[in-house]
């Protein structure tokens, strides 16, 4: 079972206090953007997502704990946690990430 | 050479040991007229359907890793078509009914086993939900009918039908047509047959990329092993079409997921059917060998790692241990995990691409192994007529910007 880093409790616990959540930073359009998108933009908010190898950004909940969600950068071919990070920060450069990856475990 | 009782006593004559091999691994031509990207049971059909049915005999198939060696050999070999949907029947009766005669089309044992499938209702939604599923499967010409306690026990003796249980036995939605398969031989059979018609097979010889011509039209695949020139392609990547398909420059709705499964110590038959329960979460069969099969849902977060949790394997064996309190003292063998591409309606995209001469077939989820010969006929289909069959054509990938959607993640099962 994987730890997983809470940046609000700031503790490492067992994967099953958490819920995962979908891929992060998926920002719903506004009321005024929602009346101008068309069917294809409506399709890739809903549905289209990464789904890619390697470092993914995605948001989890700490369901059974502080009930907060968080995001993390997790790689999809290792399960390595890369960070943890709360919630309204940026989503992080690919040389940001690297950077954390040199730096080791979060 | 084919297999028959005399070509069985001829080898056993000389101890087995000339037996021919059953196909050969080949390196890539220049260029083909269609190139199936993935040799799992999918593609390997879909070239075998390609040569046999629609007459296009210049084929390649590239793999990355070895034949049969993803989702094909990491599945519970379930085979069924009791789906809600009308589209989904047509697709997966469409499935069955080849399978039915599938050993025989490719002279290959591929063990077909009709034994059934037992889908136990627990509450009064599962029954409401299951005679729903019955009856329009039956409007569907789909076999599926509804046993009492009584009869379900009948076909499991081993269930325990008294009410006063956790999650008592309240009926089952059966079907008779379908049953079990063994995962290697689909592979090996339409592998050997393919490549009998003059396909090639061609093993560890990852696609890395997808080259366009100025039309935007596909000219081949770059590989591990050179260039290969194609004037088709048939992407057949289960959980990595979103990684091939981002080649084209392409973003599907698709997600992959981890999806466990396990198996026992072989002991005497004792579960004559494939028995689902939605409810308690979880199903069963057991193997030719006498192993139990047992598997449930994916694991909750995105991955390609081809592991899962294990907290998810003994949720999955607590819940076998609720309906079936005699495997509790069982010890599992073996378990695995293969990479399943979900879609957000739980049903396939099989079909044409935005990119002239790409066609796709992915999204099989947790349920692809039932359909391969289904799916590689229609994906086969397509590509000979750059267009899809009256039954695939419902699964394009439009319906996720114009909102037919067929929903059977709604309608069904939890093991879909």
């Amino acid at each position: 079972m994987m730890l997983i880093h809470c940046p609000y409790c700031d503790e490492k616990r067992p994967e099953i206090e958490f819920a995962y959540a979908g891929e992060a930073h998926i920002a719903r359009p506004d009321a005024a953007e929602q009346q101008e998108m068309s069917d294809a933009q409506w399709s890739e908010f809903l549905f289209i997502r990464d789904n890619k190898r390697g470092e993914h950004c995605e948001r989890w909940w700490h369901a059974n704990g502080c009930n907060m969600f968080f995001n993390a950068v997790r790689n999809t071919v290792t399960d390595k946690f890369v960070k943890t990070y709360k919630m309204g920060q940026k989503r992080p450069s690919a040389s940001q990430i690297s950077k954390w990856n040199e730096g080791g475990n979060v | 050479m084919k297999f028959s009782a005399r070509s069985l006593f001829a080898n056993a004559l000389s101890g087995h040991q000339n037996w021919p091999e059953q196909f050969p691994n080949k390196e890539p031509k220049k260029e083909y007229d269609v190139v199936i990207v993935g040799a799992g049971g999918h593609g390997l059909g879909a070239a075998y359907y390609l040569a046999n049915k629609y007459g296009i005999t210049n084929v390649a198939v590239v793999e990355k890793g070895w034949l049969g060696g993803g989702n094909t050999g990491r599945n519970t070999t379930i085979i069924r078509s009791n789906y809600l949907f009308d589209e989904s029947a047509g697709i997966y009766d469409h499935a069955v009914d080849l399978w039915d005669g599938l050993s025989q089309e490719l002279n290959y044992n591929v063990m077909f086993s009709k034994r059934g499938v037992l889908m136990l209702a627990h509450n009064v939604h599962d029954v409401q939900s299951f005679q729903r599923h019955v009856h329009a499967n039956r409007l569907n010409g789909v076999d599926n009918k509804w046993l009492s306690p009584e009869e379900c026990q009948k076909v499991v003796p081993i269930l325990d039908i008294s009410q006063n249980r956790r999650f008592p036995v309240m009926g089952g939605a059966f079907q008779q047509r379908a049953g079990v398969a063994r995962h290697d031989s689909v592979a090996w059979g339409y592998a050997r047959a393919a490549s009998k018609l003059g396909v090639d097979i061609i093993q560890q010889c990852k696609v890395i990329g997808i080259r366009r011509g100025a039309d935007g039209a596909v000219e081949g695949v770059e590989t591990e092993k050179g260039y290969i020139g194609a004037k088709k392609i048939g992407v057949s990547a289960a959980g990595n079409s979103s990684v091939v398909m981002d080649m084209a420059g392409l973003r599907f709705p698709l997600e992959s997921y981890p999806l466990q499964a396990l198996v026992s110590e072989p002991v005497k038959p004792i579960v004559p059917c494939v028995i689902m329960s939605n409810a308690v979460h979880a199903y069963i069969s057991q193997s030719d060998k006498g192993e139990l099969v047992i598997g449930a849902g994916t694991d909750q977060y995105t991955s390609y790692s081809q592991r899962g949790a294990l907290h998810l394997v003994e949720h999955n064996i607590m819940s076998i241990c609720e309906i079936f309190p005699i495997f509790k003292r069982m010890r599992m063998l073996r378990n695995w995990g293969g990479i399943v591409d979900v879609t957000p309606d739980r049903s396939p995209i099989v079909g044409k691409t935005p990119v002239p001469g790409l066609y796709v077939n992915c999204g099989w989820g947790t349920g692809g192994f039932k359909a391969t010969p289904g799916a590689a006929d229609m994906l086969a289909y397509t590509i000979a007529h750059d267009a899809p069959h009256k039954i695939n054509a419902p699964f394009n990938l439009d319906r996720f910007v114009g909102g037919r959607l067929i929903d059977e993640a709604a309608a069904a099962a939890v093991a879909h």
